[in-house]
């Protein structure tokens, strides 16, 4: 019983990095119908900005975590209006392929300045409380809470707000939006910096958690976190969370239960199983036409 | 049409001189480094560097190689493979055919010297891989004979693993261990699986044996698993960097036994990356900079003085297989691919930074003996040799 609850915590951890994540991919799919494959290395470059921050100038935790999302959400803008606008109206695949490049860029940016690991500051002090055999450290209860609060407050936004609305607008039809006095330009590059900002908050609190910080810490998880994001249905927010646990769950549980050398190879085969019986995923919605 | 022609045939006579006669008339050898300098392990790769730089530096500064009566200046070629197989295959092929090197060294991790080396093996070019501790590096993977113009400067994963599983039995007295590895890197995996079968057949009872892939971040799911099975102690062969990561998740999961290491954990990143929580652990490695011999307290010096830090075992054993080489070379008599490989074979034997080595007869791969280090106040102290 403790193990299972200590593995659950564990599962909940994971997740709610990915769903953080996934939450990017998600929300410029749903806008713009493409992937930006970048994602995952803006993650990696929150990860830095906050080492960074944290190293060199000594700043504490909420003050990183602010910093390193304004200047995410700033970074992600630019790259859409520099990367993909000029593309908005080619071919899809150009933006898909231009998003990799992007992404490569960006590691290698951060590689030519700095090819080794390095060790992530304690941002604050982690206090471990223990039950028995059960554990539960401070980080963890950080992690878990400030996602799901993130979460929620986004979820308002979209639905709530006149900003959601023009997004889940263009969302539906990014041609007629604009004929109606939708500032089609400022709602894409708000939903980049949104994405681009829980980009950061992941990476702020990921590498928290997991304190070793190198160039290439963005690809896997990013891959992760777009796979949670297809299994909730790309392009759907509430989806997108849902995905990001499904995917540790299943992780974590694979590991906690079978050789963990199975673990990937039964958490994408359950992928791959999921996508042909529902290939828009758990809560997305079909859309026939475009891609 | 004519004039260009002339200055074009010119340019290549150029060309060719400069390559049989680099540097302005003196005569030089080629020699190839392949090292890990950017990916998973760059910290490997610039103590590899740093060593074949300052090996060639000491060579050439004393006059260079006496091949034969020729006094020959080194001429180095380094090589980035980024941590990855087919891009040290790439790298071992542009050295061969391309640069035309007389030799290799390198690469360090078994992962892309494995390749390197078959295609050094078919090109009948020597490479002497400082730190692949692999079986197979060494091996054909098609006849199972040792290859013949591969050599190491380092011990094999079997040899390491029974005597770590030795220490912990002997030395430590634990019966009761759980490993934990990445079964995607071929050294770790091989030092697992060998720890595992001498541990468990010296009457000491491997309780978990779990695995990670390359890359993994979160180790909360095997760790988890094994607290439940409650080990004395925790064998983890893994990179420098991951060692950091599965520690601190560990501790956070309220586990108290201590961990074991293998070789790869002896880069000096280790402690920076880790902030003190690996002290007091105990991991096996080729040399122990705090006993060395004082042939070996020359090449610390030299190095800490040129790089401002204690040279690792990557290092040590560069600068080792550069020795080895030009002992070869001084008794090949002259510079060609084969006479270089019989004067390596038939090297009697060598004494360098890690210690006294001599090649097993027929085979690439040395004799020599490992040492036991503890860290201790972040710095890597010796406990014991282990005799081969």
């Amino acid at each position: 019983m403790i193990y299972f609850l200590q593995q659950t915590l564990n599962a909940l951890q994971l997740g709610s990095i990915y769903a953080l994540i996934a939450l990017g991919y998600t929300m410029v799919y749903g806008i713009l119908l493409m992937i930006n494959f970048a994602h995952g290395d803006l993650f990696m470059v929150g990860a830095f900005l906050a080492f960074a921050l944290a190293t060199f100038l000594g700043w504490s935790f909420v003050p990183t975590l602010l910093a390193a999302m304004i200047a995410l959400a700033v970074l992600g803008v630019v790259i859409e209006r520099l990367a993909y606008k000029p593309l908005r109206h080619a071919p899809k695949m150009s933006a898909v392929i231009t998003a990799l490049g992007v992404g490569i860029f960006l590691e290698h940016l951060m590689l030519a300045f700095n090819p080794y690991p390095r060790h992530m500051p304690e941002l604050m002090p982690v206090h471990i409380w223990t039950f028995g055999q059960f554990s539960i450290s401070s980080l963890q209860v950080l992690i878990i809470g400030l996602s799901v609060s993130l979460m929620v407050v986004l979820d308002w936004v979209v639905m709530k707000t006149k900003l959601g609305l023009a997004m889940r607008a263009i969302s539906w039809n990014i041609k007629i939006v604009p004929l109606m006095g939708v500032p089609v330009n400022r709602v894409i590059s708000a939903t980049f910096a949104m994405g681009a900002a829980l980009g950061a908050a992941a990476g702020t609190l990921y590498s928290m958690a997991y304190p070793v910080i190198d160039p290439y810490m963005g690809v896997m998880v990013g891959w992760k976190a777009f796979i949670a994001a297809v299994i909730g249905g790309i392009g759907n927010i509430r989806g997108a969370v849902l995905g990001g646990f499904i995917l540790a769950g299943v992780e974590i549980g694979v590991a906690a239960v079978l050789p963990t050398t199975f673990r990937d190879f039964i958490s994408f085969g359950l992928l791959l199983i999921l996508l042909v019986v529902r290939p828009h995923g758990l809560l997305g919605k079909p859309r026939v036409e475009k891609i | 049409m004519s004039k260009i022609g002339v200055a074009g045939i010119w340019a290549a006579l150029a060309f060719v001189m400069t390559t049989v006669w680099a540097g302005g008339g003196e005569p030089t050898i080629k020699i190839g480094v392949i090292a890990e300098l950017t990916g998973d392990i760059p910290a490997v790769g610039a103590s590899c560097k740093n060593a074949a730089l300052q090996a060639v530096e000491e060579i050439n500064a004393a006059g260079g190689v006496d091949v034969g009566g020729t006094k020959y200046k080194i001429d180095l070629k380094i090589e980035d493979n980024g941590s990855k197989a087919d891009q040290a295959a790439l790298c071992a092929q542009k050295l061969i055919a391309q640069e035309r090197v007389l030799a290799i060294i390198g690469p360090n991790a078994s992962l892309g010297a494995v390749p390197a080396s078959s295609i050094a093996e078919s090109t009948k070019t020597v490479l002497i891989t400082p730190w692949s501790t692999n079986p197979k590096t060494t091996l054909d993977a098609r006849s199972n004979k040792p290859k013949k113009y591969v050599f190491r400067a380092c011990y094999t994963d079997p040899f390491e693993g029974r005597v770590l599983a030795r220490f912990v039995r002997d030395t430590l007295k634990l019966d009761k261990v759980a490993v934990l590895y990445d079964v995607a890197s071929e050294a770790p995996k091989s030092q697992a699986e060998l720890f595992r079968q001498i541990f468990n057949a010296t009457g000491g009872s491997t309780v978990a044996f779990e695995t990670y892939t390359t890359g993994d971040r979160d180790f909360s799911a095997q760790l988890t698993k094994i607290r439940e099975t409650n080990p004395q102690l925790i064998f983890l062969p893994a990179y420098y960097n991951d060692v950091p990561l599965v520690v601190q998740q560990a501790k956070r999961l309220g586990i108290t036994a201590p961990f074991l290491g293998s070789d790869a954990w002896s880069s000096p990143d280790l402690i920076k990356l880790s902030q003190g929580a690996v002290e007091g652990y105990h991991f096996a490695n080729h040399y122990a900079a705090d006993a060395a011999t004082p042939e070996a307290q020359k090449f610390i010096q030299a190095y800490q003085t040129k790089y401002g830090k204690t040279p690792d075992d990557v290092a040590a054993l560069t600068y080792d297989a550069f020795g080895l080489l030009v002992e070869a070379l001084k008794s090949a008599g002259k510079v060609d691919r084969k006479a270089l490989r019989d004067a390596l074979a038939k090297v009697p034997s060598f004494d360098g930074v890690t210690g006294h080595m001599k090649f097993v007869e027929g085979s690439g791969d040395p004799i020599k003996s490992a040492v036991i280090l503890q860290i201790k106040d972040g710095k890597f102290v010796w406990v014991c040799n282990a005799a081969p």
